[in-house]
């Protein structure tokens, strides 16, 4: 880990919607340590600054990249850079999924909107060994179809239960229209015996947390990823301070038995 | 587990009344296309999903009906068969082929009257179904109409 961006060059730049992209990176000198699917980086868009960006694809797994949304002024540099321009990172910084806690269960991981980039690595890691899991169900849902990324890769994930839904169907769709959670009745496991995984906006995370735990998945094996605003990212500044919490060291991933009390308080 | 039907009707309606309701109830099959039920129509049937998809829609005048929100397996499609005017208040229409049972509100209207028990008890599991509904129609609202943003400063 540094607290120097670290200069990486663009090899690849793949548009994802019509604000977002995904950018692959490979180092200019050293590298980075490899990151864990989960863990962000600061990410510096020379001339403009730099934000948190959870990892959509890891090192060990085809290679360092982010899917980055189009948001505020270093987001929109992000994604204007070209294949061959530079950034900044630095990090790997936070906690990661933690997937071997779900070794011998069923598996449900709920994305919301660009909550499914983080998801990425973790679905792909499952994907990888699905014998040391019992089912695996993905669950996704968008504003509308065009906000859906990945779309071919998803079909092509062979899963227990894949399904994706919108809030606001185009002309030329035909899947599911509602929120995410109706996705759960449609899942294939056992809920005392499940590990879920959540990330997306905080409304949809603790429906879909309240969900889960109303179905009967224990409230300690509900991760889910929180956003705030992180600076630093070495637990210095406090920007990203929740109540007693540091989300930049003890986040972004924490299970919902330590998120949900925090996330209650109304000044937090 | 499976989704089934016992996993959705679990939830609200104990075993004796699941077991009345289903003796009351006939398998029907819908072909892809086909609807249940339209807008303003007077409701007299409601069903649950056995397999397949149904969109609830709602009819605006010179275009193609806009989709509300899909329905699943294990789904109940149709509430206003239970309360008064027993008017839909929108249309429904199978996604894909849609098995499905499907049952007579009138009758089970008598045995909610006829049975006080039985009648809180699918009442009830109506109730948990509309404030589910509700819940997630609040929670699109936000989504979309942006009230909550990922956002970093400008």
């Amino acid at each position: 880990m540094t607290a120097v961006p670290v200069p990486h060059r663009v090899v690849a730049r793949r548009p994802e919607t019509a604000d977002t992209v995904t950018l692959r990176f490979e180092p200019v000198g050293r590298p980075l340590p490899d990151f864990l699917p989960g863990q962000f980086a600061m990410v510096h868009a020379f001339g403009r600054g730099e934000i948190p960006v959870s990892v959509s694809s890891v090192q060990a797994t085809g290679g360092l990249a982010h899917t980055v949304r189009s948001v505020g002024a270093v987001s929109d540099g992000l994604c204007a850079v070209r294949v061959g321009d530079v950034v900044g990172i630095r990090g790997p910084y936070g906690t990661s999924w933690e997937l071997e806690r779900a070794r011998g269960r069923d598996v449900v991981i709920v994305a919301g909107g660009i909550g499914f980039a983080p998801l990425r690595p973790l679905i792909l890691g499952a994907l990888a060994e699905p014998e040391a899991y019992r089912r695996i169900n993905v669950l996704i849902g968008a504003r509308t179809p065009s906000d859906l990324i990945a779309r071919a890769e998803v079909a092509s994930w062979a899963t227990a239960y894949t399904g994706v839904t919108v809030d606001q169907p185009e002309p030329d769709w035909r899947g599911d229209v509602g929120v995410v959670t109706q996705l759960l009745g449609r899942a294939h496991f056992e809920p005392e015996e499940t590990t879920a995984f959540v990330c997306g906006p905080e409304p949809m995370i603790r429906a879909t947390a309240r969900e889960l735990i109303q179905h009967g998945v224990p409230h300690d094996r509900v991760q889910v990823s929180l956003e705030r605003n992180m600076r630093c990212a070495t637990g210095h500044c406090g920007h990203c301070q929740l109540g007693p919490v540091l989300v930049c060291q003890a986040g972004p991933v924490v299970d919902w038995a330590q998120a949900e009390p925090l996330l209650a308080v109304r000044e937090l | 587990m499976p989704p089934s039907i016992a996993l959705r009707m679990n939830h609200a309606l104990p075993a004796e009344h699941r077991e009345r309701l289903l003796r009351i109830g006939r398998e029907t099959d819908f072909p892809q296309g086909a609807r249940l039920f339209e807008e303003g129509g007077h409701a007299d049937r409601f069903w649950i999903v056995r397999s397949g998809t149904v969109a609830l829609d709602m009819h605006v005048p010179g275009r193609r009906p806009p989709v509300i929100e899909t329905i699943g397996v294990g789904d109940l499609v149709g509430w206003s068969w239970l309360y008064e005017p027993f008017v839909w208040q929108l249309g429904a229409g199978a996604v894909t082929s849609v098995r499905a049972y499907e049952f007579d509100a009138v009758a089970v209207r008598l045995m909610c009257l006829n049975d006080a028990e039985f009648g809180r008890a699918v009442e009830h599991w109506v109730g948990r179904v509309l404030a589910h509904r509700l819940n997630a129609a609040r929670a699109r609202l936000v989504d979309l109409y942006g009230i909550y943003e990922t956002k970093e400063e400008r």
